[in-house]
């Protein structure tokens, strides 16, 4: 699913919404997203998962083509990790019956 | 400060105009949407912000930490997320620039 087809789905749940709407609410959610994670703040989302930063320590590295040492300076990447409900939805079913489903 | 639902919805009132009760509908769906996509086995690519895959894990020999005891992790699905090149770099650069070496 790509995020023009995640648009067309709310857009056709969403009928008393202008399309233009849907697609700006969307592009919002996912900036604000990034915004936060580009200025160090989490994300927590209840069964869905949370997103962070995870700190890189500075490093030497090499130029792979020339073996030359290069210095790697630190950094942060965006981690995420999986809520209870999303990590239970994806995996396989559990061999009991699921209660309710 | 953490990034929620309640941020979100409260985004989407002020920069979208919905009325608050549609607001909270509509990320409450942005969410569910994606986690009903992921269970059906369907990656997720939400470009500029990062995608959503599936992994299948084999199972694998463990351990009761506890008790020592010898157990199967049995096989499972789990959820990754691979942030994008846009996002990577913006987080990047902002740790460059907020902590000066």
């Amino acid at each position: 699913m790509t995020k023009s087809e995640l648009i067309s789905l709310l857009s056709d749940r969403y009928t008393q919404l202008v399309a233009k709407d849907t697609e700006l609410a969307v592009k919002t959610i996912l900036d604000a997203m990034s915004h936060s994670l580009v200025s160090g703040e989490r994300i927590e989302i209840r069964g869905f998962g949370s997103f962070g930063l995870n700190h890189r320590p500075p490093r030497l590295g090499r130029n792979p083509k020339t073996g030359e040492k290069v210095s790697v300076p630190e950094k942060y990447v965006p981690h995420f990790k999986a809520g209870k409900e999303l990590r239970d939805r994806v995996d396989y079913p559990k061999s009991e019956p699921p209660a309710g489903n | 400060m953490t990034l929620t639902k309640a941020e979100l919805s409260d985004l989407l009132f002020e920069k979208v105009g919905l009325n608050k009760r549609e607001a909270k509908d509509l990320v409450d769906t942005f969410f569910e949407e994606i986690r009903t996509a992921l269970e059906k086995g369907d990656s997720v690519k939400l470009s500029g912000f990062g995608n959503f895959q599936l992994r299948t894990k084999p199972q694998r020999p463990g351990r009761n930490p506890k008790t020592g005891e010898e157990i199967p992790i049995t096989a499972r699905r789990v959820v990754t997320f691979h942030a994008s090149q846009k996002l990577k770099t913006l987080v990047e650069k902002r740790s460059v620039n907020a902590e000066p070496a």
